[in-house]
């Protein structure tokens, strides 16, 4: 007999942040890139404060993206090694579900402790005070599209044998609008412009990829397991 | 009846005879109006007052620039047809268009950046439609490296099928996204705007380019696509004909 749906959503969202949490590297590496990208900023370009204040919301957005990027590759392809992607695949339940749980564990272990750590970076390059609340919550929305979107390019990507850097090639430009609205929120409230637009846009912009993506993802997942 | 022309059009030996009648007909077409467009707009169109003959490199941009976003939406089309009827001769098309797509949106960057020296005084500015052509070059690129990494063909065909699809939803979000960035960014530099009120004797060779590059586009893509199709089909029985006979 099957389990109904949401028992069965319930027991894999708690396997997956298991083993998501217990797997340190998953959420552990991404943290760590984004610290040393970060501080090439200041040794590649300048250690100037005030020319780092100007770089800060764009430069650590840039960061976050490219993070969330590396942090893709892994995200179906150990459940393809061991045959639970084959077993999400020939589940009763409606595929799409399955895989938003998917998804959601993979923002909570990457796009979240990114949010949490970029007040210190923020302060590593000089951000303004005012610069803080809003780089927290842009990130705190935005990080949710990148993993929606991006999970499309790992799922289209998970049977070959090099995915990594494909999958970069395929997402970046899907993350323009989120950089754009994102980078430029922080950037405004800087200034002092009020940047609830932008954080609205953000909102509207995880509500699409919430809806839209995980038809797309389950759409490469099985296109994936055919070939 | 109503589809049998429909189902026909799946069948990729059935478009490679019929597009093998109609390709000289397409190929005078096509260079009538390129040859036409081009004289009339190179030598006889009147010279811009504010930008002197370098204003003509608009015969090639424009319609370079309209091919370049109208061949992504064709390539997504056809993967969706590909996807929803399983048909190889969508497939086919598709795979043809990347490249296609590609090269022309190649050009309109460059032929963009040729223009902007003169006009603007700088090969490279963050325009929001120079940004947003980048961002398309990008799109095609991913399509066409997604498309070559897989071994399997039906699978590739489908991968990128669903790529140019989610493209296509993400092209007008870009954008207006690259739109809205740069009209906050605006630069204190003279902003070139293609004047609605162009003088029909610009226009006139200006319309006939963009049917030209039409035609042209149609003419490229049937070439690839036949050539796409002899490449997959060389064990069957009637391109070993062709070869025999040709």
């Amino acid at each position: 007999m099957t389990e109904s749906l949401g028992t069965a959503l319930g027991r894999q969202f708690s396997r997956e942040l298991k083993q998501s949490v217990r797997a340190s590297s998953e959420w552990a590496n991404p943290v760590i890139f984004f610290v040393m990208v970060i501080t090439m900023v200041p040794i590649g370009i300048s250690p100037d404060a005030k020319l780092l204040a100007v770089l800060a919301p764009g430069m650590i957005w840039v960061v976050a993206l490219l993070a969330t990027l590396l942090s893709l590759d892994g995200l179906f392809r150990t459940d393809r090694d061991d045959g639970s992607l084959e077993q999400l695949l020939i589940s009763p339940h409606p595929l799409p579900l399955l895989v938003m749980t998917k998804v959601m564990v993979h923002w909570l272990v990457t796009g979240l402790p990114l949010t949490l750590l970029s007040p210190v970076l923020g302060m590593m390059l000089s951000l303004p005070a005012e610069g803080y609340v809003p780089l927290v919550l842009s990130l705190l929305i935005g990080t949710g599209s990148l993993s929606f979107i991006g999970a499309i390019g790992a799922a289209l990507t998970v049977s070959l044998r090099r995915g990594g850097l494909l999958i970069a090639l395929i997402i970046m430009p899907f993350y323009v609008p989120v950089l754009i609205f994102g980078a430029n929120g922080v950037s405004r409230a800087i200034e002092g412009f009020a940047h609830s637009g932008q954080l609205a846009v953000l909102g509207a912009f995880l509500a699409l990829s919430v809806a839209l993506a995980p038809f797309a993802i389950a759409a490469g997942l099985r296109i994936s397991a055919d070939s | 009846m109503g589809w049998q022309w429909f189902h026909r059009l799946g069948s990729p030996r059935w478009f490679y005879e019929k597009t093998g009648v109609w390709l000289p007909y397409l190929a005078v077409v096509t260079a009538l109006l390129m040859l036409t467009g081009l004289v009339w707009g190179l030598g006889f169109a009147p010279m811009d007052y504010k930008q002197g003959n370098s204003f003509r490199i608009i015969y090639i941009h424009v319609p370079v620039s309209f091919l370049a976003l109208a061949g992504y939406y064709i390539m997504a089309i056809a993967g969706a047809v590909g996807l929803i009827w399983k048909m190889k001769l969508a497939d086919m098309v598709m795979k043809s268009a990347a490249p296609i797509g590609a090269a022309l949106t190649f050009l309109a960057l460059i032929s963009g950046a040729i223009w902007g020296k003169p006009t603007w005084g700088t090969y490279w500015v963050w325009d929001a439609r120079i940004t947003s052509m980048l961002v398309l070059f990008f799109l095609y690129v991913g399509v066409i490296a997604l498309q070559a990494s897989f071994t399997n063909q039906q699978a590739a065909a489908k991968a990128s099928a669903v790529l140019s699809l989610v493209g296509m939803i993400n092209i007008p979000i870009i954008y207006k996204s690259v739109d809205w960035w740069y009209t906050l960014h605006q630069p204190a530099t003279i902003k070139f705007t293609e004047a609605p009120s162009m003088h029909p004797d610009m226009f006139y060779p200006l319309l006939v380019m963009i049917v030209g590059m039409y035609c042209f586009y149609a003419l490229a893509l049937i070439l690839f696509t036949r050539a796409e199709i002899v490449q997959r089909e060389k064990q069957t029985q009637w391109v070993k004909a062709l070869g025999g006979a040709g």
